[in-house]
């Protein structure tokens, strides 16, 4: 505690190995806290008007396409286990590895999106939107306004998950991390790991209760 | 400024009027108290030459027991409050055989409505007034409150009474007024550039005098819906009052189920 | 042997560390990276708004005191004052716009991204925050979402107008309140800020966790630092959830989704759980950080330790766990469950034990302590003595049956300036003046400052004390004319003579505004530790170079060892030696008494 480090000038304080990783890892676990309140509230919302008003939803399967999101739901399960392949293959400086599963991941995350839009276009001309105007689905406007706005935020998490990803990947290429230097790898893995875990609680409620 | 509250005219205002003064006399005695302490302290212990102050961290004893007093003190406060508030509140232990009438809030007026000659709401002989409200003494009277549009607040100072009237809702809220006379009824929640307009009055009569002018309202009503042609200036019986059509705007009715906006 | 401060050292090198790197202008004050640059970044901007929310309260006294005749000037457009007659609309306008600057482009701001960013590296020895870049991009964002917040002002239909708490439905659709976009970019700009929030509490509470210097124990931080901590969290947890309710409020206006509009199946009071949720612990964030300065400059002005620290550091994080179970108290009228109204009563009346601990502990810090008057110290007992009746006043809401006559009514309107002007801005004040040395290497004029303070603490008492007389007698919130209400006009003579000490207090800040400005260049040199401070910042030069320290500081002991026994000065930084207690070797300490 009282060892003496004054002696440590503070520009050479920062570039210590691994504290700088570690403050990252740390900066994004804080920031995730903060993701969990904000789908809390879509949630939370999401129960409060269901309870108000069962008469506005519809049984499930009944307008969502559920085998489909089922299979959607598997792929991106799927991105996290290739997720966690590609930091496994930085552990062991294995940079081939590392590039080829964060490529998988990317492709996976890119088809959830995909087959969510895929999904949104069916659903929206069947007539489930998320205004009321113009609603003519089974259920009311407030089961699309509540459906889009969870699904649409979580889409949008996964969209920007891609694109950093992508940025990952190109800063892999360039020779950036290795064994010892994991820290965008890492947590980047801890964002897609959060969003995907997320998907799993949205998927249950919103589908299938 | 006065720290006083005019007196109460419904039979629960005293009930509360009784709480504010203790709290009062409570928080006078704390305020007091440490404001008086902490200008001794500020004279008291001001710099002097020579002087040093005293090397001390804290006392767990003290702080046991300022932690201990204002919380026995707070918890007893809301222990009072409780049962006044539940009475006021609940509907479940609101007094039985309470004169009805509906209220309907909309920018910016309030819309009473009687049930008229059938006792039910919501039929052809209803009849209503607009910004008043005439009410019996001495009977305990159940207000369903509603609102068209946005939220207002339902606010007679007398009463010691204030409800939010919030859209896709009914309310029930009652009070007894124990005093006969006119009160004013205001708007306590922001809604939209007429907030401020948006009074109206609570007309508090003798018993027989409302019942006379209930009776009047009833057969006036029925005269209109008996193809009898009616004056129009039944309206003048009600005071200041307009007497507004229970028929008229049939849509917009205060018990709406969503939708008619 | 472990680096001595010593004034030569100073002197000769006044910005030591920033030798190294010559920083572009831009790269220097504009896009910086450094946290003190960022902290006087967000000090210009906040007062500005700090500035303009008072502005707007002046236009709105005037329309109380004296409604319906044309303002003194007559310099706004037709769209809000025609011939100067304030209109309706543009009342609203006010009253939602000076709560909103005031509550999140002024105080939150001046706390929370001021003291935050200054002192949290200052105070824990470190070098900058944990992330520098992150906290450009905080101030950054934090810039567009002002500036979206004043275009409003001059956007067909104007700005928002449904209060600072935009209760739904009035504000889902421009049909109730005539404001259309204002309404909108009112939402945007909020969103945008409460993104900006997040990320400076992300960066908060890494820093405080990660880069404490060695041998900063957690019960060794300033209690602002513990403050800072705790807000960072509130913030961090409780402004997603407004986020979600903003957004769907902007979907219900823009796209025609239907979350808040009863009239479709939406719920209102839905809005209102979601903006309480946050609004609670959005209260605590905007006093919290005001009482981690005010411990601190008590115990300097008193000479000190701060009596029962533990206490202190437990009663902070009291009041925030309190602070999620209590947003039903704002909704004691709404029409929420009666039920839920009772059981938020207790949780509510028991955040007033935390409270009183607090005080109680002020109080214990100047109990044989040996008081310099200095004007942080003067703001900071007054902070004191507005809060006790800001909190005092608060047991009259908690209780649900007293609150049904006075909520809504001028009582809160009272209890609420108590607690955020007389509780935080005069918190805000001490702390500017306590730390402007370490932002711009001077002291602020001492005799200015006295003028200051005693005139805003007089007109300031005299325009909120009434307050809670004419709320006591019904006078409704938000009221754009009190006068069309029989039973209020005997009580307009008040609603004059606080609007005429409204005036006053916003004239005595002028002063504050000259000498804040005027002191960056013509104030006292200050020297390292001008208070005789123990924290960790005051080892530092005044202003800090770039990097803060030049040697990575150890500390010994906790912040606030003042009147040590034996100690030759009745102050030891933190980072003295132990042996230095005896010998003190703090030559660089100018006295400012």
């Amino acid at each position: 505690m009282t060892s003496h480090a004054a002696a440590i000038p503070m520009d050479q304080r920062r570039p210590e190995p691994g504290v700088e990783f570690y403050t990252m890892k740390l900066g994004m676990w804080i920031f995730l806290l903060s993701e969990i309140m904000f789908f809390t509230s879509l949630i939370g919302a999401y129960v409060i008007l269901r309870f108000a008003h069962p008469e506005q939803w519809a049984y499930p399967g009944e307008v969502l396409n559920v085998p489909l999101t089922a299979i959607n739901t598997f792929v991106l399960i799927c991105s996290s286990v290739t997720m966690v392949k590609a930091f496994a293959a930085l552990e062991h400086d294995d940079q081939k590895g590392l590039q080829l599963w964060l490529v998988a991941t990317i492709l996976l995350g890119s088809t959830f999106v995909g087959v969510q839009v895929y999904e949104y276009i069916h659903l929206a001309a069947d007539g489930f939107i998320p205004v009321a105007a113009n609603y003519s689905a089974e259920g009311g406007p407030l089961y699309g306004s509540t459906f889009y706005l969870m699904t649409g935020f979580h889409g949008l998490h996964v969209t920007i998950g891609v694109f950093a990803l992508i940025g990952v990947l190109i800063r892999s290429m360039g020779g950036h991390f290795n064994s010892k230097k994991v820290g965008g790898v890492e947590i980047m893995g801890l964002y897609w790991h959060f969003v995907d875990l997320v998907w799993i609680v949205l998927f249950t409620i919103v589908y299938l209760v | 400024m006065d720290w006083l509250l005019d007196p109460s005219v419904s039979t629960f205002g005293p009930d509360i009027d009784r709480i504010y003064y203790i709290i009062l006399v409570i928080t006078g005695a704390v305020f007091f108290g440490t404001e008086l302490l902490l200008v001794y302290f500020l004279f008291r212990y001001r710099h002097r030459e020579g002087q040093r102050a005293e090397y001390i961290h804290g006392s767990t004893k003290a702080e046991v027991i300022w932690t201990a007093v204002p919380f026995v003190i707070v918890v007893v406060l809301a222990f009072m409050s409780a049962p006044v508030w539940n009475r006021i509140k609940n509907p479940e232990v609101f007094p039985a055989d309470s004169y009805e009438v509906m209220l309907t809030a909309r920018q910016f007026e309030w819309e009473t409505r009687y049930a008229g000659a059938d006792g039910q709401f919501e039929t052809a002989d209803d009849f209503t007034l607009l910004n008043r409200m005439n009410v019996p003494v001495d009977r305990p009277i159940l207000i369903h409150l509603a609102s068209e549009d946005v939220i207002h607040s339902f606010f007679v100072y007398d009463f010691r009474l204030k409800q939010d009237a919030v859209p896709g809702m009914v309310i029930p809220i009652w009070f007894e007024a124990i005093q006969t006379g006119e009160y004013t009824l205001g708007c306590a929640e922001l809604c939209g550039t007429g907030h401020s307009t948006m009074d109206g009055i609570v007309a508090v009569q003798p018993q027989a005098e409302f019942e006379a002018w209930e009776a009047t309202q009833v057969a006036a009503r029925q005269a209109v819906l008996g193809g009898v042609l009616a004056s129009l200036d039944i309206g003048a019986e009600a005071g200041n009052g307009a007497v507004t059509s229970g028929l008229a705007e049939g849509a917009a009715t205060p018990m709406h189920e969503h939708g008619d906006f | 042997m472990s680096h001595v401060a010593t004034k030569t050292d100073y002197d000769l090198l006044p910005f030591a560390g920033e030798h190294h790197e010559e920083l572009s202008f831009v790269r220097k004050y504009i896009f910086s990276t450094d946290h003190k640059t960022i902290g006087k970044q967000f000090l210009f901007m906040s007062l500005l708004f700090l500035l303009l929310g008072g502005t707007l309260a002046t236009v709105m006294r005037w329309q109380l005191g004296f409604p319906g005749t044309p303002l003194p000037v007559d310099i706004l457009p037709e769209t809000m004052a025609p011939g100067g007659i304030i209109l309706p609309e543009f009342y609203n306008s006010l009253v939602t716009m000076h709560g909103t600057f005031m509550i999140f482009f002024a105080i939150m701001p001046l706390l929370v991204g001021v003291f935050g960013n200054l002192l949290i590296p200052l105070q824990i020895g470190a070098a900058d925050m944990a992330f520098p870049k992150l906290n450009m991009f905080s101030f950054w964002l934090a810039v567009p979402a002002g500036f979206i917040m004043l275009a409003s002002f001059f956007v067909e239909g104007g700005a928002a107008g449904a209060g600072w708490t935009s209760y739904a439905p009035l504000s889902t659709s421009g049909e109730f309140t005539g404001v259309y976009l204002g309404q909108q970019l009112w939402l945007i700009s909020l969103f945008l800020l409460g993104f900006s929030s997040i990320t400076g509490a992300v960066n908060y509470i890494t820093t405080i966790i990660n880069l404490r210097a060695p041998g900063l124990t957690w019960f060794r931080l300033p209690l602002t630092v513990w403050a800072l901590f705790i807000t960072a969290i509130l913030v961090l947890l409780a402004m997603p959830i407004l986020a979600g309710g903003l957004i769907m409020l902007l979907t219900d206006q823009t796209l025609g989704t239907t979350f808040f509009k009863p009239e479709l199946g939406g719920e209102p009071l839905l809005w209102q759980h979601l903006f309480w949720y946050f609004g609670h612990p959005e209260v605590y964030i905007l006093i919290l950080p005001a009482m981690g300065i005010v411990s601190e400059v008590i115990a300097n002005g008193a000479r000190k330790p701060v009596f029962g620290y533990h206490s202190m550091v437990f009663a902070i994080a009291a009041i925030a766990l309190l602070s999620w179970i209590v947003w039903g108290h704002h909704m004691f009228m709404s029409g929420m469950n009666p039920r839920l109204g009772m059981t938020f009563m207790f949780t509510t009346i028991v955040i007033a034990v935390p409270s009183a601990i607090k005080v109680f502990n002020w109080l214990g810090t100047l109990w044989k302590g040996n008081i310099h008057f200095t004007t942080p110290f003067l703001h900071s007992v007054a902070f004191v003595a507005l809060f006790i009746i800001g909190g005092l006043s608060g047991v009259f809401m908690a209780s649900t049956p007293v609150d049904i006559p006075i909520h809504d009514t001028y009582f809160i309107v009272a209890h609420i300036h108590y607690v955020l002007f007389g509780g935080s801005l005069f918190a805000i004040f001490s702390g500017i003046t306590y730390w402007y040395p370490k932002l711009f290497g001077t002291l602020m004029n001492e005799t200015w400052g006295k003028i200051h303070f005693i005139g805003t603490f007089i007109a300031y008492n005299l325009a909120f004390f009434p307050m809670h007389g004419i709320g006591l007698q019904g006078m409704m919130r938000r009221l754009y004319d009190p006068t069309l209400y029989a039973y209020l006009q005997p009580l307009q003579p008040w609603n004059v003579f606080i609007s005429y000490s409204v005036f006053v207090l916003f004239a005595f800040q002028f002063i504050f505004a000259a000498n804040f400005l005027l002191s960056i260049w013509k104030g006292k040199k200050a020297g390292p530790n001008p208070w005789r401070a123990n924290s960790i910042e005051w080892s530092a030069p005044s202003p800090p170079p770039h990097g803060n320290f030049e040697r990575m500081p150890v500390v010994y002991r906790g912040p606030y060892e003042y009147s040590v026994p034996g100690a030759r000065e009745d102050f030891i930084l933190q980072t003295d030696p132990p042996d230095s207690s005896v010998a003190p070797h703090h030559t660089s300490a100018s006295t400012s008494h």
